[in-house]
């Protein structure tokens, strides 16, 4: 990690994964990259269906306050949560959104926006929708480079459940793939749809 | 290269201490935020062929612990503030009957249900005196991860060295948060276990004070037969209404914490030395209140830290030699004042106490802190 510093939020509704999202990347960060990491779910009091969130502080050193300040990274797959959870970012943050999923967006957002078919690039590159939430830890290291490639891949193959770690594997490159892609483009807001998600034969060299 | 590393929740860590403190029954109902207590413990007491029970409420929840503890085994139960009042008559009960156990309790906002999701200290005052009578009071409150495993066997012990019910108080900051942490190794840890009887069954009393203010305590269906009630009784278990034996058994219950306090007050200072503006603090809140500090610091502010790791009973000489000395104390709190209001008495008019209450359930932000240590000055 080149910051001594990072804040991440996985923002979505019970049932879509965004915990596990948040509990791959502080695993991996502390596993391959020599930092501490803080992992925190907030749920409502509705399981399924509810708002919900995963932050994760990320740091070189030990992390006295455990909550999130000033957060680098906002990804939110509901409008639901983008609502609430839309708060403590960064003016040059980025923000990555479903937009079938989180249609109403500030007009005047400072951040840099990514808008992406994360529901439908799972739907159809995966069959499952439940994979976008590996897709979403691929698009953040592909585009953060807070954790390297390799080390985000490792992270989703420990945490995988046995019998998915081909399927998962495949995810986390759809995103990371779709991360990359994101970063190299200039533009303020970045669109990326199915047609942007897939690997490219040498993805791992 | 890969480091080994293991993630643990708060809550996972009240479970894991409790069975490596020797908990064998956890007698429970799911209340969020400690849910996750109950989730992992589960899991894992059978492993180590303990006994799991989710009972039909928390009243049944305390009653099952109670039992368990009768017949010998170190128990838990885990709940949050509305689940806390429920327990209330049980926790009064086991106060009477001198029962060790444990109960976490992973606060939330109240009254009522309240916010169960949100964080909050708001059952500082519930734990001292939620259920009726005197009785005296244990209550421990981490602010760490390493620091819920130590102080959570910290709890076992001061129930079996003491008999009597210990209060864990958690907050969801530190109950849901998940990090990788080392833990000591099991050779490392002091287990301490209950006095148990030396004489036989026929020569028993349950509360026979000839040994001390903790009288050892036999388990049930070894032989041992006594009598367990929540009225007032005498040695035998019974109960009796004799003024001076009433009296008296008040009188050691209290004696109980009293005369160990300096073996069971625990707090931590920081930047302390020549601090003139003195921060108390306990729970999640103390560490917003360290970075506070430490901003106050760079400016130049002299500030220090009173971070509590048992709040109740508080460390009453320390506090009041601080009220002489400092510039001002500045409290924040997930509730309305509940610490507050104790210590404005130890500082009557020798410093002014400045409060931070913070009840919409998110954090205490380290810059509201540092603005009040500004303030006070």
């Amino acid at each position: 990690m080149k910051t001594d510093h990072y804040e991440a939020r996985f923002a979505g509704v019970g049932g879509q994964g965004v915990i596990l999202a948040g509990k791959i990347l502080a695993y991996g960060m502390v596993s391959f990259e020599e930092c501490r990491a803080i992992e925190t779910p907030t749920y409502t009091a509705q399981v399924r269906g509810g708002a919900t969130k995963v932050d994760v502080v990320i740091d070189k050193n030990h992390i006295e306050y455990p909550r999130t300040e000033n957060l680098d990274f906002f990804l939110c797959l509901h409008q639901k949560s983008f609502n609430i959870y839309f708060k403590e970012i960064k003016s040059d943050a980025i923000v990555v959104v479903d937009p079938n999923l989180t249609p109403s967006i500030p007009e005047k957002i400072t951040q840099k926006l990514v808008l992406v078919d994360l529901i439908d690039i799972a739907k159809k590159q995966m069959g499952k929708t439940l994979y976008a939430a590996v897709i979403a830890v691929g698009i953040f290291a592909g585009m953060t480079k807070v954790i390297k490639e390799s080390n985000i891949q490792k992270a989703v193959l420990d945490k995988a459940p046995k019998g998915t770690e081909i399927e998962n594997l495949k995810a986390v490159k759809l995103g990371l793939e779709l991360g990359k892609k994101a970063l190299r483009s200039k533009d303020a807001i970045v669109k990326l749809t199915v047609e942007d998600a897939f690997i490219p034969p040498n993805a791992d060299k | 290269m890969k480091k080994s590393v293991r993630f643990y929740s708060g809550a996972e860590l009240v479970g894991k201490a409790a069975i490596d403190a020797g908990c064998r029954f956890f007698g429970g109902y799911p209340i969020t935020p400690s849910s996750e207590i109950a989730e992992y413990m589960s899991v894992e007491m059978p492993k180590v062929n303990g006994t799991y029970i989710q009972m039909e409420d928390e009243i049944g929840a305390m009653g099952s612990i109670i039992g368990a503890s009768l017949t010998g085994a170190k128990v838990l139960t885990a709940t949050s503030g509305p689940g806390f009042s429920l327990k209330q008559e049980n926790i009064g009960y086991a106060y009477m009957a001198e029962v060790p156990c444990v109960i976490c309790n992973v606060m939330r906002g109240g009254p009522s249900t309240g916010l169960p999701t949100a964080l909050a200290q708001a059952d500082i005052m519930q734990a001292k005196w939620g259920t009726h009578g005197d009785h005296p009071v244990i209550a421990l409150t981490p602010a760490y991860l390493e620091e819920i495993y130590e102080l959570t066997i910290k709890a076992f012990n001061f129930a079996e060295i003491y008999r009597m019910p210990i209060m864990l108080l958690l907050d969801e900051v530190i109950a849901h948060l998940s990090a990788a942490i080392e833990l000591p190794k099991k050779e490392m840890l002091v287990i301490k276990d209950r006095r148990k009887p030396t004489v036989p069954p026929e020569k028993y009393f349950p509360y026979d004070t000839a040994y001390g203010d903790v009288p050892p305590m036999a388990n049930f269906f070894e032989g041992y037969r006594y009598h367990v009630t929540g009225l007032s009784h005498d040695k035998t278990g019974f109960p009796t209404t004799d003024p001076d034996l009433v009296q008296a058994d008040q009188e050691r219950h209290l004696r109980k914490v009293k005369a160990n306090i300096n073996n069971i007050i625990d707090y931590e200072y920081y930047q302390m030395k020549d601090a003139e503006v003195i921060v108390f603090a306990y729970g999640s809140t103390a560490r917003a209140a360290r970075v506070a500090v430490d901003n106050a610091r760079k400016l130049g502010i002299k500030v220090g830290m009173m971070r509590f790791r048992v709040i109740w009973p508080l460390p009453e000489t320390e506090i009041l030699k601080l009220c002489s000395k400092a510039k001002a104390i500045i409290i924040p709190e997930m509730n309305m004042g509940q610490l507050s209001d104790v210590i404005e008495r130890y500082a009557a008019d020798r410093t002014k106490i400045l409060r931070i209450n913070h009840v919409g359930g998110v954090p205490i932000h380290p810059t509201d802190i540092c603005n009040v240590i500004k303030e006070a000055i």
